[in-house]
């Protein structure tokens, strides 16, 4: 059987970011992530591996695109307000189609906003996020065990699409303490192959450039065009997603992350009281499971949206069900948290007397 | 017949794009020359700025890496970290070195990291028209201050050399200039010491190197030397501003 350990959510990120064959962590303090940098320090450092506590997340995302850039697997993570800072970065990243690994905790916003658990950075993670025409792949864990899955799916599909990935979680569960099984064997970073890509010094080879831009007339619209259609493969290959008890609803609720792990109780208790009520949980917030969300409006009457937030995500699901259901939503913005009962409210409240 | 003279193989065939009487070409010399003396072009990965010399990554015959404004330090912190047998070089403006990246220079240096940064500082935007940098004169005219940089309102350039001097981080600091024949050569043996430095693991050195811009000062090429020396040299003093070689480190 493989090793099972009670964790820190961050701490699982840690082990599981290790485990992924990465050895290269940029990032500054912000809390509610700070588990993260502090272990990495120690780990790296046991591990021969590279930690620098950066000046800026703006230097950290940079280090990144460097160490990257240069053919090695890099990370970082932060909360909301870093993440802002690194987005000229990723845009430069995106444009120079390299793959990293970012990881935001999020916490409640706008501005300094507060250190509680929030989702409010969804629409930043699944629209680019910074200036110009790119998406990033986006993650969004519900556990400890997932935190410690996700950088090593984060990474081959980076790699696999030469593109920066996202994993989108929050200081809830980041800070929450679950069982975590070591299922995987780590992976030894020297067993990963070279990149056809990557900066190491031009011997025995034509040298290599790696950049963001394009002044010559038209290169930009035909990059960008290429661009596109490496987007339409990911949105056709890579949209993930979990749904239970879907089949015979007459509502299904959409939540994605912490919001998923609360939806889940309200769901058993809605059932209990003889509600048809399902659950789809986005694991792809960026490809967003438009297709299966699609399907299911053709026989879903009603869809429940809950989020950290005064509504994000919202709009993916009316785009996806092309508004043919009814759309609800239930949402909890600045740092609060849905709660199950509050949560059974309003599917009672939608679905009255239809049980 | 004998070829006395010719293109270093440290710089690609690619035509430069710089005006008549620009700094950059001499000291893109410089460091192409030293990429093969130095026999490190094939293990050298360089970073270009944004600004006039953003198309460095075309000129520079190694890997280059073209990053956003002033995050040279940054992205050669990630390079170097992950790929210690390479050698890495930083090539920066003023605006790019000496204002966006303010904060990335000032940190990398403070580290020690092992790279070599080559900071041009012509006292002007050249790229984008000709604006006041950081390190425009106080008088000098600019696009953005049309009629001389007011110190009262714009305030005081940033003496670069001086202000990381002030650090324990950096290992070799120098101010050269490429005004003259004899200052070009003065240069090339700071840069050759920039890199010789990084190549032995002593950790962080710059090269600031005052460097001709006569469309942006609206000066002749000749007016531009002459001014260089003359009025641009007397507020940056030439000369060695760290050196722990010297101290036996």
């Amino acid at each position: 059987m493989a090793e099972k350990k009670l964790m820190y959510g961050n701490h699982a990120m840690v082990e599981g970011v290790i485990a992924a064959g990465c050895r290269f962590f940029a990032g500054y303090p912000i809390t509610p992530q700070n588990e993260i940098p502090e272990l990495m320090s120690i780990r790296m450092n046991e591990i021969g591996g590279v930690f620098v506590q950066t000046e800026s997340e703006i230097s950290a995302i940079n280090m990144l695109f460097g160490a990257a850039a240069a053919g090695k697997r890099a990370m970082t993570s932060s909360s909301s307000p870093g993440i802002s800072l690194m987005q000229e970065g990723i845009s430069y990243i995106a444009g120079a189609d390299i793959p990293v690994l970012v990881v935001n905790i999020v916490r409640g916003g706008p501005g300094l906003g507060n250190i509680a658990p929030a989702q409010s950075d969804y629409y930043q993670a699944t629209r680019g996020g910074g200036h110009g025409d790119y998406f990033t792949i986006t993650l969004a864990p519900n556990s400890a065990q997932d935190l410690y899955e996700f950088p090593k799916l984060a990474f081959e599909l980076a790699e696999k699409y030469r593109n920066p990935a996202l994993i989108l979680a929050d200081g809830l569960l980041g800070q929450m303490m679950e069982p975590v099984e070591f299922s995987s064997k780590p992976i030894d970073p020297k067993s990963l192959s070279e990149k056809e890509w990557a900066l190491c010094g031009c011997k025995g080879r034509e040298r290599r450039v790696v950049r963001s831009y394009d002044l010559k007339a038209g290169m930009l619209e035909v990059l960008n065009l290429r661009r596109a259609e490496k987007y339409a493969k990911i949105r056709s290959n890579e949209q993930r997603f979990k749904t239970e008890y879907c089949d015979d609803a007459d509502l299904v609720i959409v939540a994605y992350g912490t919001c998923s792990r609360v939806s889940d109780a309200a769901v058993k208790m809605a059932r209990d009281k003889g509600f048809k009520v399902g659950l789809l949980r986005p694991i792809t917030l960026w490809p967003f499971p438009m297709d299966v969300l699609g399907d299911m409006a053709k026989k879903v009457d009603n869809f429940l949206v809950v989020e950290m937030s005064c509504g994000q995500m919202i709009d993916d699901v009316k785009l996806a069900t092309e508004c043919r259901s009814r759309i609800y939503f239930h949402g909890r913005p600045g740092g609060g948290v849905p709660t199950p009962p509050e949560i059974y409210k309003r599917i009672e409240e939608v679905l009255g007397g239809a049980r | 017949m004998k070829m006395i003279f010719g293109r270093p193989a440290g710089l690609t065939e690619t035509l430069q794009r710089y005006c008549p009487g620009c700094g950059h070409g001499i000291v893109h010399r410089i460091i192409g020359e030293l990429l093969v003396k130095l026999d490190i072009r094939e293990r050298t990965i360089g970073i270009a700025p944004v600004g006039c010399s953003v198309f460095a990554d075309e000129y520079f015959n190694c890997d280059m890496i073209q990053p956003p404004h002033g995050r040279g330090p940054a992205i050669a912190t990630g390079l170097k970290r992950t790929r210690p047998e390479c050698i890495v070089f930083s090539y920066q403006g003023d605006g790019d070195l000496a204002a966006m990246g303010t904060a990335e220079i000032i940190h990398a240096a403070a580290r020690s990291e092992n790279i070599t940064v080559i900071f041009i500082n012509n006292a002007i935007f050249g790229m984008t028209g000709g604006q006041m940098a950081p390190t425009t004169l106080p008088g000098m005219k600019s696009t953005t201050s049309v009629k001389g940089r007011d110190i009262a309102k714009q305030g005081y350039p940033i003496k670069v050399c001086e202000m990381l001097a002030s650090l324990d981080g950096p290992y070799y600091l120098e101010r050269c200039a490429v005004d003259t024949p004899r200052n070009v050569i003065r240069t090339e043996k700071a840069v050759k010491t920039a890199f010789a430095n990084q190549i032995s693991n002593k950790g962080f050195s710059m090269v600031e190197i005052l460097s001709m811009c006569p469309t942006g000062w609206g000066q002749t090429p000749v007016q531009a030397k002459k001014w260089l020396g003359e009025v641009m040299a007397e507020y940056y003093p030439l000369g060695v501003f760290r050196d722990l070689s010297k101290e036996g480190k």
